[in-house]
């Protein structure tokens, strides 16, 4: 069963109109882009700076209304950009645990908003559900009448997600969760995802600039550049054996103990401008097997080989 | 309530404007007690009495009313007016700004634009109209006085909105299913309440003047009824002959105002949170040197050489021991990383050698920095700062706020050059287009006239590095450069700055917290933990076989690509704060191998030494640990 | 740069528009009818009624703005009752005696304010911060106008060393020595707050300026102390301090108004106060919208220094 599918989803940015002439086309920051996650996968999502995973993420939980295409969740297509309307089916988790919180509210008064608002529960049985959630993301009870500059990154983190899991959704949308975070402290709040998952029956939408953690915890990836789906695959082939040239750029970018150091690029290309985008694949200037047709026409997303995808005219093999 | 009113008081000025402010209250709440004589008689024989007279103890005023009397009145009418207007323009302009910065959109640009209009009158011109339509008098006046101040409530509060709204805490509250009006009144206004309040505490004693201005002008309180503005626009006629009648209701003006301003400014520092730690302090132009004990006797090591080097930061009664006794050399060609999580000290240790660490409140506490030899420590500020750049240079994390935003980055990498060397524009220039060159920045050449924000964050990058080798210097310390990069961006530069340092020889200093980067660049690493080093050596060795349990444990912990999905190691607990170190090892707490022996004593950096090296050229280990997991 | 400043005075013409509407409102709020104010309380209803419709009063309330509004592009501001002169003309005169005074004060408050606040945040805590601030907390603490009062007691009357009031000698004067010693005490009596706000303002653009990590680029690559400061620092805090400016310019236009009635300055407040008591409707709106509009142009010109200081804004 599909938990979430977006067909079409787009995102256009206008640009002011200038003074004289006509207004700008905008900029793209989601081309129209579809995908379905099944129930009780974790769906990967990476990309680099600017390449709209996080305008992405804001749409899937109804902070910004797309400007076409459709979000259907359990099978429910839902058109309108009403937070609230998406709160008990879809929830988000941000990167910086810290401005999540409202410094000028205990976490208590944090945790019941969701539970009040969303559920209706009365006092009581909003304190025991709020017990009930901080026990299962390993925090203490005193912790409830702090004040979120009391905590550290990792523990902010987990009120994050205690708060998230409040509002009890189907779905969770993680955006960049443990950027923030040291490593040993990240590895703790990936675990507990990982349990919270299998206790809750959740259903995620990982997305993160790192490849090895991205692939620690995904089923599927898909890998997002200036907007668009350039590959979707099966965590354990996709960056063993990458489609696109883009996502072998990313595996052979990471720096990994025991590789010795080599740009993989060595054309010190920039990046495509998004207030000037290139016709054909954005990619083609970067792209060692670019040719004209790359220049001209912009490559659609179509099967290659087992449950994978990639949007490229000449896919490497392999 | 009673931090702040602790951080107050603290502020000395402050407690004086409140003791001012406090016994003028009291006087004046008294005065109907106090055996005055009524302030509105007149008894035109008693005319121009001087202070101190019989009966009138501050004199009277050309109608020979009491000046006591009149100044007691006066003085309620104008505080009370003043408060009025302050508390009336901050409701409406806070109102305003809070909806328009909220909304936003055409809500927003609607209301700001009728604001901007209102703002483009100089406020007097304003109030005049408004008195002018309204006519002379007191409540005109203050109506007036507040509606001019409504503008500038409601801009700043809706500055303050628009980042507030902005904020990821909100989106957090609307996704917990709360609508606007709610939002509005639970998350935002908590959080613009302390800005409104500063906001009011700054401008009272401004109305004050304003009404009291506009009474002077004979537009606000009309005779016989007298505020101090206007007890000054009458005694004006007899100013030379009486200079009295100003002197006291001018005086008292000028000390309700500054009593309140003063009190207002503590308000201010004690509700602004960046004040609280302290931190608007202005950084000196190189760390305080401060040593206790005795400066340790040069060694032969390496080019850059640290010796026990202890900085700390003092807050307050606090004292953060950021780097403590840390040694570290680097020699030429040599690349030294120094891995660490974020509070490790790593930086600050960086930062140390050349005398970066901002002071206030960085304080260099003891060791030794020596370059060549010479200790830095000791050297005067004209020897660092020549040293600055020439001999030592740093690259630092987010190239967007290390370069500076106004300048265009030739002039920034010329004025590196001419900082130190004499040269000619023409030449220094001619160098910079090199300089990008030699760090392939396509376009060099138009690339000069660019400003920071022109470039992508990987150019940038460029630039910081381009602008370290500007001097050609010896050492380079580069505090995580490639952090705030993409990878593939992170790769390219990781892939520059090793071509550079082969084809130059330069030694290398390289913080980061990425052991695949240290892997790929250095020779060798020191891991720090709690402002210690707790292990070093050559990266391999300690990449491959970790001899102290935290380098081991932190090495599992990292997720590496085509591991597949996996639960992943974790380290329990977190990091001690450095302002109350426990004893022992700092590390005990969070190690499964920790005993008694462990939280006793310190524990010292053992390892083999240099000379005993069968292999030439092969850096010696050390560890920080009473039960390594590797014998070294 | 050009297309910018067009673009910025384009977009000047709404705010005008706008000024001239919420004057005109205003004024139109003010009750009884002018024409009663003009002939005094013994007129004659017919007197009266002939008078408001002379000058169009009779029209509905849009036609009069329009009409009031197509005269003074025109240059028609209509005719003072009060003086029975034209007051376009009058506005002229008085505001450029009031530009000599507040332009004055302007560039005092501009040159000393910066001065004094970068002096004080690179001696932070040292004994001449602590100096200035106390200066600076007097400055802001003292009624302009009582400022001006003292000012003439000590300087005029003790010690005779500067004439009491007005813009010129009346006997013997009218060249430019005599004009500053008549402009001394009243532009510094004008300049004093808002020198003392401008000094607090940059002091505190510099020190938060000063702890950005440019300024330890800038440091780390061996900059003289001066340089980083005079240089990069006050750059930088200049993009903070040059909006606080054409505030106070407003604000000393304001404070004008003051002290011209303390020194007799024969400026455009003292018109104003004056045409205000007089009920004199039509001087009170021309020169309101006069100066109104000419601070609007002022702060174009501080948009335009602001955008060629800042690469940042968008030109």
């Amino acid at each position: 069963m599909q938990a979430l599918k977006i067909s079409e989803l787009a995102k256009t940015f206008p640009l002011a109109k200038p003074l004289f002439g006509k207004a700008p086309p905008g900029v793209r920051a989601v081309r129209p882009m579809s995908f379905a996650v099944e129930k009780g996968e974790t769906l990967g999502i990476v990309g680099e700076s600017g390449c709209g995973k996080s305008t992405l993420a804001r749409m899937l939980v109804g902070l910004l209304e797309p400007t076409k295409g459709q979000i259907e969740i359990a099978g429910k297509a839902l058109d309108t950009a009403d937070p609230a309307a998406f709160g008990r089916l879809i929830q988000y988790v941000f990167q910086d645990p810290i401005s999540s919180l409202n410094p000028r509210k205990t976490i208590r008064q944090i945790m019941e908003v969701p539970l009040k608002r969303l559920h209706g529960l009365d006092k009581p049985a909003r304190d025991k559900r709020t017990r009930e959630i901080f026990a299962s993301v390993n925090l203490r009870e005193e912790f409830l009448d702090r004040y979120p500059h009391e905590f550290s990154g990792g523990q902010a983190q987990r009120i994050g997600i205690a708060r998230a899991l409040a509002a009890s959704p189907e779905i969770m949308v993680l955006d960049e969760p443990v950027s923030a975070l040291d490593v040993s402290v990240q590895a703790q709040v990936l675990n507990l995802l990982a349990e919270l998952k299998a206790q809750f029956n959740l259903t995620y939408l990982f997305i993160s600039h790192d490849l090895a953690v991205v692939e620690a915890v995904s089923d599927r990836v898909v890998v997002l550049y200036f907007g668009s789906v350039v590959e979707i695959g099966r965590a354990e082939d996709i960056f063993k054996s990458p489609k696109h040239p883009y996502t072998k750029l990313l595996a052979e970018s990471a720096p990994v103990v025991g590789r010795a150091l080599t740009a993989p690029e060595q054309k010190d290309s920039e990046l495509p401008d998004p207030l000037n985008p290139p016709p054909g694949c954005a990619f083609a200037g970067r792209c060692v097997h670019a040719t004209e047709l790359c220049r001209t026409e912009e490559p659609r997303l179509r099967p290659m080989g087992e449950d994978q995808l990639a949007a490229c005219h000449h896919p490497l093999e392999g | 309530m009673t931090t702040f009113l602790r951080l107050l008081f603290r502020n000395k000025l402050a407690g004086l404007g409140a003791v001012v402010l406090g016994l003028i209250l009291v006087l004046v709440l008294i005065a109907p007690l106090l055996p005055l004589p009524d302030p509105n008689v007149t008894a035109t024989g008693d005319r121009f009495l001087r202070p101190f007279s019989e009966g009138h103890l501050l004199g009277t005023d050309h109608l020979g009313r009491d000046l006591m009397a009149r100044l007691m009145h006066g003085t309620r009418v104008s505080l009370a007016i003043g408060l009025i207007s302050a508390f009336a323009a901050a409701f409406v302009g806070s109102a305003i700004g809070i909806i328009a910065g909220y909304f936003g959109g055409r809500i927003d640009n609607l209301i700001m634009r009728g604001i901007d209009m209102l703002m483009a009158f100089p406020y007097i011109l304003l109030a005049l109209a408004i008195v002018a339509a309204l006519g002379p008098g007191l409540m005109n006046a203050l109506i007036a006085v507040a509606a001019v101040n409504v503008p500038f409530f409601a801009r700043n509060i809706r500055g303050i909105t628009v980042s507030l709204a902005g904020r990821e805490f909100i989106d957090a509250a609307r996704l917990a299913g709360l609508g606007h009006t709610r939002i509005i009144t639970s998350e935002l206004l908590p959080n613009v309440l302390p800005v409104i309040v500063i906001g009011i505490s700054t401008t009272v004693g401004w109305m004050i003047l304003e009404t009291a201005g506009l009474s002077f002008l004979g537009l606000g309180s009309q005779p016989p009824d007298a505020d101090l503005g206007s007890m000054l626009g009458e005694a004006r006629a007899a100013l030379i002959t009486a200079p009295h009648t100003s002197v006291v209701p001018g005086l008292m003006i000028f000390l309700i105002v500054m009593s309140i301003n003063l009190l207002g400014d503590g308000v201010r520092d004690a509700l602004d949170p960046r004040l609280k730690s302290g931190a608007l302090s202005r950084p000196r132009a190189t760390t305080l040197v401060d040593r206790k004990g005795a400066v340790p006797e040069a060694d032969q090591k390496g080019l850059l050489n640290l010796q026990e080097l202890e900085t700390q930061f003092h807050v307050g009664p606090r004292i953060y021991r950021a780097v403590n006794r840390v040694s570290l050399h680097v020699n030429p060609g040599e690349c030294l990383g120094i891995i660490g999580e974020s509070g490790s000290g790593k930086s600050v240790t960086a930062l140390s050698v050349m005398g970066l660490v901002a002071s206030p409140p960085g304080v260099v506490t003891g060791g030794a920095v020596r370059y060549g030899g010479e200790d830095l420590l000791s050297a005067s500020y004209e020897s660092l700062r020549a040293k600055r750049g020439e001999n030592v240079a740093y690259i630092f994390q987010d190239p967007l706020a290390t370069l500076h935003p106004l300048y265009k980055i030739g002039d920034q990498l010329i004025e590196a050059i001419q900082s130190h060397h004499d040269t000619s524009r023409t030449e220094a220039r001619a160098k910079a287009l090199e300089l990008l060159k030699s760090v392939r920045i396509p376009n060099a050449e138009q690339r000069l006239d660019n400003f920071p924000h022109e470039m992508s964050g990987g150019m940038r990058q460029r630039v910081g590095i381009a602008m370290a080798l500007a001097n050609d210097p010896d050492v380079i310390i580069a505090d995580e450069p490639t952090t705030a990069l993409d990878v593939t961006v992170q790769a390219q530069i990781l892939a520059l700055l090793d071509e550079l340092r082969r084809e130059r020889g330069l030694a290398i200093i390289f913080i980061t917290h990425d052991f695949g980067v240290v892997a790929q660049l250095c020779d060798r690493v020191a891991v720090m933990y709690a402002g210690q080093i707790v292990e070093e050596g050559p990266t391999m060795a300690v990449l491959d076989a970790p001899a102290h349990p935290y380098t081991k444990r932190l090495i599992a912990c990292v997720p590496e690509l085509g591991g597949g999905r996996r639960e992943l190691a974790t380290i329990p607990g977190l990091p001690p704060v450095v302002d109350n170190l426990p004893e022992g090892c700092a590390f005990a707490a969070r190690c499964d191998k920790a005993s008694e022996t462990c939280r006793t004593g310190t524990i010292a950096l053992k390892g083999t030494a240099r000379e005993g090296m069968a292999l030439e050229g092969m850096a010696a280990r050390a560890v920080r640990c009473l039960f390594p997991e590797e014998a070294i | 740069m050009g297309s910018y400043i067009l673009k910025r005075l384009i977009s000047a013409i709404p705010v005008l528009l706008g000024i001239t509407v919420i004057v005109f409102l205003i004024m139109a709020m003010i009750p009884g009818d002018p024409a009663t104010a003009i002939l005094g309380s013994y007129a004659t209803p017919e007197n009266v009624e002939k008078l408001n419709r002379d000058l169009g009063l009779d029209k509905p309330l849009v036609q009069r703005y329009f009409i009031w509004l197509g005269n003074m592009l025109t240059g028609d501001f209509g005719r003072s009752f009060s003086l029975n002169r034209p007051v376009l003309d009058e506005i002229l005169e008085r505001f450029s005696a009031t530009l000599v005074l507040a332009g004055t004060s302007f560039v005092l408050c501009a040159v000393l304010g910066i001065l004094a606040g970068v002096i004080s945040a690179a001696r932070q805590y040292g004994l001449a911060d602590k100096l200035i601030t106390f200066v600076v907390l007097i400055g802001i603490s003292v009624p302009s106008f009582f400022l001006g009062m003292m000012m003439i007691l000590i300087f005029a009357v003790d010690l005779r060393l500067l004439p009491v009031s007005g813009m010129y000698a009346i006997y013997g004067g009218g060249d430019l020595p005599d004009l500053i010693r008549h402009l001394i005490m009243p532009a510094g009596a004008l300049a004093a707050v808002a020198t003392g706000v401008v000094a607090r303002m940059s002091r505190s653009a510099m020190l938060e300026v000063l702890r950005q990590d440019y300024i330890r680029t800038a440091r780390a690559k061996g900059v003289k102390e001066r340089r980083v400061l005079m240089g990069h620092a006050l750059r930088a805090a200049m993009v903070a301090i040059i909006p606080v400016l054409g505030i106070q310019a407003g604000f000393v236009l304001s404070g004008a108004v003051y002290i011209e009635m303390v020194f007799q300055w024969p400026g455009v407040g003292r018109m104003l106060v004056d045409a205000i008591l007089k009920r004199d409707i039509l001087l009170v709106q021309g020169g309101v919208v006069f100066v109104a509009a000419c601070y609007v142009l002022f702060n174009i010109a501080v948009d335009v220094a602001q955008s060629l200081l800042d690469p940042r804004i968008k030109t």
